[in-house]
């Protein structure tokens, strides 16, 4: 029995994971929203996690799907400190557009 | 004559100064003149035994001074004829003066430094003249040069002086460049700088292979000459210089100094035998700074300024006369001169001294009658450099207007009008200054009084030298200074003139014109008792007053351009170098107030530029390379 | 012994006058300086008897770096320069009543340690530390103890600092570039080495841009005026005795040895730039109002007929330059150090508000002569027998040269005579003027003596450098 990656082959996969990375990229470029550009990295990330995962099954090595749990583990705590940031930032300006972040600069 | 005593000769006067300098104000001031005076009197009469005893050149060789490349300098000192020759008078007339000098600078509070420039200016003029290479020569020639910066600028409270005293300086150094350039020339050329080493390597090649630079470095020295024996262009510094005490214009700035020129060419000869072109050079130069200084001396109205352009005028004859390869003659009028124009200038002092610092001759005038000796002794000295026999002048010049009679007619005719002018206007002085009515104030009236004896003592030895020192040479054959210096010009054939009906029709057309020049003088101030108003001069007289406007030339041509020059530099060059290397600094200031525009604080810019530099980076990784 | 023995006694020296504190600072440091001068004498000995004095052992394994002393007879006149001018440099800071003594003093020694390192060093990397080295104390002395307010001084040294460093930075792309060709940095394996024109094209360049900076030749002197004015005395006499010399110097050690065909191609270029030079400060002393910015150009001026007899690459320029640094080193520490005293005295730089000095204080105006009269080189006095050998030397190359330069001591008199006549001369000054202290002439009249000593006897110089300046130009030939 052919595995689902035989089936679907994986210069799909990795075609998918392009678009989803690029859409995640197109999100950040061109959202002012910073949840939504939150969002567009969280995207960005799971469509390497996406490639990882296929090719550790291409390849019939498990150290793939061990990064990406590892990834996972890490996006989740950076989500957390990140939506910290933007509920600190909501309380000190009023909104999260980015255009408003000038005080950046030092 | 044994070393120790040249040693002593030599350095007598430098331990006067020494004494001077670090005992002189501690002691009376009687006592430090005489240490001076007893200095130099030491030197003079070990060089008059010198004079008797030597036939043979002496060399003294004292130690090594430097060596580099193949070029060894030496503390070298050569005694023969010449030299001696010029310690005598240089050491004789010094004595006179610092005599003098006990008396006239007897009010001065700082008279012991008198005294000691005066002997430290002796001892580098024995250097200068004893030397036996042209370094040593050269330290000499720096040496009186400075001497004679501490002596005019002496009286150093007036700026007026100083400026003179620092002109003196720099137009001597003008001049030095060029001697330095001569030494360096020959230097190269010969691989000496001992007289006797030159003189024998232009015997081997000179005429047949490097002759161009032989004449090269023949008129660098020549324009040092210039500048020492303020000949045209560089003459403007000596009248000058009469700032100085009077004693210093007498020693230094008539009868030693101002003839170390002189010296040096006649002690080179044989390298200007063989550069006639310049020869030529020197007697145009020589004739026609006679005639110019002689013509400015015409309308002076200070007594020292009338014997400082006289002095610059009779330098200008000795030049002629070595220029025309007379040398012995050029020796011979410098020294009577060195007699009769440091008795003009002491007799001078006199006067200004009774005076009481009096220099215009429009305020003076009747001192005959109560200064006597100053008066008999200034009329002698006159009288010898006015060009009547039988007093010195008269041989010496007459022998140079000989020369240039034989050699060049253009040069004696140039030369006579400079001798007619000498006499008219040293008779001028003579009128104005001791005939007449005194016209000075009644307060100065009441004290005319003779010098005292330290004063008239030299004036009298100088006024008998001035009317015997022809004797010397004497132009009926068989001169005695002629044959005397015949080593030094050993190797030319000699040629006495001889006396011939033209040569007799010379002499009388000479006094002609002395008496000429003397009647014309004699007919404007003792019979029309002119006295020259200083106001409202016109025409050449007012050019003549003006001593040409050299001065006001070389303002313009010379010093104004590199006064601007400063400023331009300073101004201009100065802040645009400055500013381009500010410059520098700028573009990199620049470039970060550029750069730091990059970082604007927007976050979605900073993004778009992540993302475009990644973009731009896998682009070229991937599909590009 | 060798030669690091004077190294080691100034450096610990200098921590010893630190750590002695404020009161015995100066009189510790007088101590030290003339103990390293014994030693330097001592040293000098024993070199002329033939003995070994260098000194070497690897400081850095990979790259291969040497810590390499060596002596010759050039590296011994200027280390005699530089400790025989810091008694003399010491005691003069003693008119002066500085504040935090010990530090001032300290760093004193301690530029002197960088300097006579950098106349020592044999291999090219220390070397180059020594040379950066010798920037930091005088950086601090001339920014913390200077003259004028502090603005104006951070301007002046930060300026000398960043243009000096800079250049060096060049030389050091040098270095760097002459150890990937000779694997070694020992200057005798870089002499030895062989290098295309073109490689010896550029790396004079680089060399003679540190060098032209550090000496300076125009048009890379912008610093000096400013830095001179505004560093105190004691700052401006070690930079203007000593560290004009380390640029001399190094041209003379390592630039002409190792780009030996590129100095002779560049050379009438050079020598023009240093001629151009002699009269270009002789020019603009003559519009400087502030007695210190009069004799730093006046110090450009003789510096550029120094640099003209080293590019001339002729054994009579070599001796002359090497000469005129030791004379130019005396006189003008002494020059700086006269208008020191009129300082102290009367609070002024500024020449228009001297005059009739000499009236007032007759020792003073003597020495003060001397020193005049040794700057424009009369003879017997030691500038002369320098001078006289460069000018010398470029009559050799060209007679229009010897001419042009040689006009230097028309100007130089021309400058110097004014200089003395504004300051000096004239109506006794209103302001009291009082003759120089112990101190003051005991500094004056070493200087004095010395200049006239050698100015009469030269030789024993003249020996010594002789030989290993005659190396020099064989190595160039």
């Amino acid at each position: 029995m052919q595995s689902i990656l035989e089936q679907v082959g994986i210069g799909n996969y990795i075609i998918l994971s392009a678009l989803l990375f690029c859409i995640g990229a197109f999100g950040i470029l061109y959202r002012r929203n910073a949840i939504i550009m939150f969002m567009s990295i969280e995207i960005m990330l799971n469509a390497v996690n996406l490639l990882l995962v296929a090719f550790s099954t291409y390849h019939q090595d498990a150290s793939g799907q061990v990064f990406v749990f590892f990834t996972m583990a890490v996006a989740a705590a950076e989500v957390a400190v990140g939506l910290a940031i933007l509920v600190s930032i909501y309380r000190n300006i009023g909104n999260i557009d980015i255009d408003n972040l000038k005080n950046l600069k030092g | 004559m044994n070393t120790t005593s040249l040693i002593v000769l030599l350095f007598a006067p430098l331990i006067g100064f020494l004494i001077n300098v670090f005992f002189g104000r501690k002691m009376s001031k009687n006592l430090s003149g005489v240490v001076g005076t007893a200095s130099v009197l030491l030197s003079f009469v070990i060089t008059l035994l010198l004079f008797f005893s030597v036939k043979q050149p002496i060399t003294l060789h004292l130690s090594e001074w430097f060596s580099i490349g193949k070029l060894a300098v030496n503390f070298d000192f050569v005694f023969d004829q010449l030299s001696i020759l010029w310690l005598l008078f240089v050491t004789g007339i010094g004595t006179l003066i610092h005599i003098y000098s006990i008396s006239y600078m007897h009010d001065d509070e700082n008279m012991y430094k008198f005294f000691a420039y005066l002997n430290l200016f002796i001892f580098f003029m024995i250097t200068l003249v004893a030397g036996s290479n042209l370094l040593i020569m050269f330290i000499g020639w720096e040496g009186v040069g400075l001497c004679s910066y501490l002596l005019i600028g002496f009286w150093y409270k007036n700026q007026d002086y100083n400026d003179a005293a620092k002109k003196a300086f720099i137009m001597n150094r003008i001049g030095d460049l060029g001697f330095l350039i001569g030494i360096f020339i020959l230097g190269f050329a010969t691989n000496t700088l001992e007289f006797s080493g030159i003189q024998q390597a232009i015997d081997v090649d000179g005429v047949v292979s490097t002759s161009g630079w032989y004449s090269i470095a023949a008129f660098c020295l020549f324009v040092g000459a210039c500048g020492k024996s303020a000949q045209l262009p560089l003459y403007t510094w000596l009248p000058d210089a009469m700032a100085g005490p009077t004693p210093v214009s007498a020693l230094i700035h008539a009868a030693t100094m101002v003839t170390a020129g002189i010296f040096m060419i006649t002690r080179m000869n044989f390298l200007f035998d063989i550069a006639p072109i310049v020869q030529n050079i020197i007697a145009v130069v020589g004739v026609t700074t006679a005639l110019v200084a002689a013509s400015i001396g015409l309308v002076q109205n200070d007594i020292k300024k009338v014997l400082a352009y006289s002095t610059v005028s009779q330098l200008g004859l000795m030049f002629l006369a070595l220029g025309l390869g007379a040398y012995q003659v050029a020796v011979f009028h410098v020294i009577t001169h060195a007699f009769f124009k440091a008795c003009l200038f002491l007799g001078s002092g006199s006067v200004i001294h009774a005076l009481h610092g009096e220099q215009d001759m429009r305020k003076m005038g009747g001192l005959r009658g109560s200064m006597k000796i100053t008066y008999i002794t200034f009329l002698i000295a006159t009288l010898a450099i006015a060009g009547l026999p039988p007093f010195a002048g008269f041989w010496s010049k007459d022998e140079i207007l000989l020369t240039a009679f034989h050699e060049n007619k253009v040069l004696w005719v140039l030369a006579t009008i400079a001798s007619i002018m000498t006499a008219f206007y040293m008779f001028r002085l003579l009128y104005l200054t001791f005939f007449n009515e005194f016209r000075g104030t009644e307060e100065q009236k009441k004290h005319l009084h003779e010098s005292p004896s330290l004063i008239t003592f030299p004036l009298i030895v100088l006024a008998v030298l001035s009317a015997l020192g022809g004797l010397i040479s004497l132009p009926f054959g068989n001169s005695w200074l002629n044959h005397y210096l015949m080593p030094i010009f050993a190797h030319k054939e000699h040629a006495e003139h001889h006396l011939g009906a033209t040569e007799y029709g010379l002499m009388a057309f000479a006094v002609l014109g002395a008496l000429i020049g003397i009647g014309i003088a004699y007919n404007l101030y003792m019979k029309k008792k002119e006295v020259p108003t200083s106001d409202e001069v016109q025409g050449l007289h007012k050019v003549l007053s003006n001593k040409y406007y050299i001065d006001e030339i070389y303002m313009a041509i010379i010093v104004t351009p590199i006064y601007g020059l400063a400023s331009f530099s300073k101004n201009f060059i100065e802040k645009y170098i400055s500013k381009s290397v500010f410059g520098l600094g700028n573009v990199v200031s620049v470039l970060s107030i550029q750069g730091k525009k990059v970082q604007n604080g927007n976050v979605g810019f900073y993004l778009f530029a992540f993302v475009f530099s990644i973009s731009a980076f896998l682009i070229y990784l991937f599909l590009i390379r | 012994m060798n030669i690091s023995i004077v190294l080691i006694l100034l450096l610990a020296g200098a921590a010893f006058t630190f750590f002695a504190g404020n009161k015995f600072a100066s009189k510790i440091a007088l101590l030290v300086s003339v103990a390293s001068f014994v030693f330097t004498l001592y040293a000098l000995n024993l070199y002329l008897n033939g003995a070994d004095l260098s000194c070497k052992s690897i400081w850095i394994q990979n790259p291969k770096i040497y810590f390499s002393l060596a002596v010759d007879g050039l590296s011994l006149a200027m280390l005699l320069l530089t400790t025989g001018l810091l008694p003399l440099i010491i005691l003069s800071g003693w008119v002066t009543k500085f504040e935090n003594e010990k530090a001032i003093y300290s760093l004193v020694l301690f530029m002197a340690f960088a300097m006579a390192g950098t106349f020592l060093a044999a291999d090219g990397l220390l070397y180059y530390v020594f040379w950066e080295l010798a920037l930091i104390p005088i950086y601090f002395i001339a920014l913390l103890w200077g003259n004028g307010s502090l603005e104006e001084r951070k301007n002046a040294i930060l300026k000398f600092f960043i243009y000096t460093f800079g250049g060096s930075l060049f030389m050091l792309v040098a270095f760097v570039y002459l150890y990937q060709k000779a694997g070694s940095l020992e200057i005798e394996s870089l002499y030895a080495l062989a290098l295309t024109e073109t490689e010896k094209t550029w790396l004079f360049l680089a060399f003679f841009l540190a060098y032209a900076i550090k000496i300076p030749l125009i048009p890379f002197h912008t610093w000096q005026a400013n830095t001179y004015s505004k560093a105190p005395a004691i700052g401006t006499m070690l930079l203007s005795g000593i560290m004009l010399k380390m640029g001399l110097y190094s041209v003379l050690r390592w630039q002409l040895p190792i780009t030996d065909t590129a100095a002779k191609e560049f050379m009438p270029y050079i020598l023009g730039v240093s001629i151009a030079g002699v009269i270009y400060g002789a020019v603009l002393t003559l519009r400087q109002k502030n007695l210190k910015k009069l004799l730093a150009y006046s110090s450009l001026s003789h510096v550029g007929l120094i640099a003209a007899g080293l590019y001339s690459l002729t054994i009579e320029g070599f001796q002359g330059a090497v000469l005129q640094m030791l004379s130019h080193g005396l006189v003008i520490v002494g020059l700086f150090f006269v208008s020191e005293i009129i300082f102290n005295r009367w609070n002024t730089y500024t020449i228009s508000e001297m005059g009739g000095i000499r009236s007032q204080a007759t020792k003073f105006a003597s020495f003060f002569m001397i020193l005049v009269l040794a700057s424009v080189a009369m003879p017997t006095t030691f500038n002369f027998v320098g001078e006289f050998t460069i000018l010398y030397s470029l009559y050799n190359v060209n007679i229009g040269f010897a001419i042009v330069a040689g006009t230097t001591i028309i100007l130089g008199a021309f400058y110097m005579l004014r200089m003395y006549q504004q300051t000096m001369l004239g109506e006794t000054n209103t302001k009291v003027f009082a003759d120089v202290t112990i101190v003051e002439g005991l500094v004056l009249l070493v200087i004095v003596v010395l200049v006239f000593f050698f100015g009469l006897y030269p030789k024993p110089i003249i020996e010594l450098i002789t030989p290993s300046l005659q190396n020099i130009l064989n190595q160039i030939n």
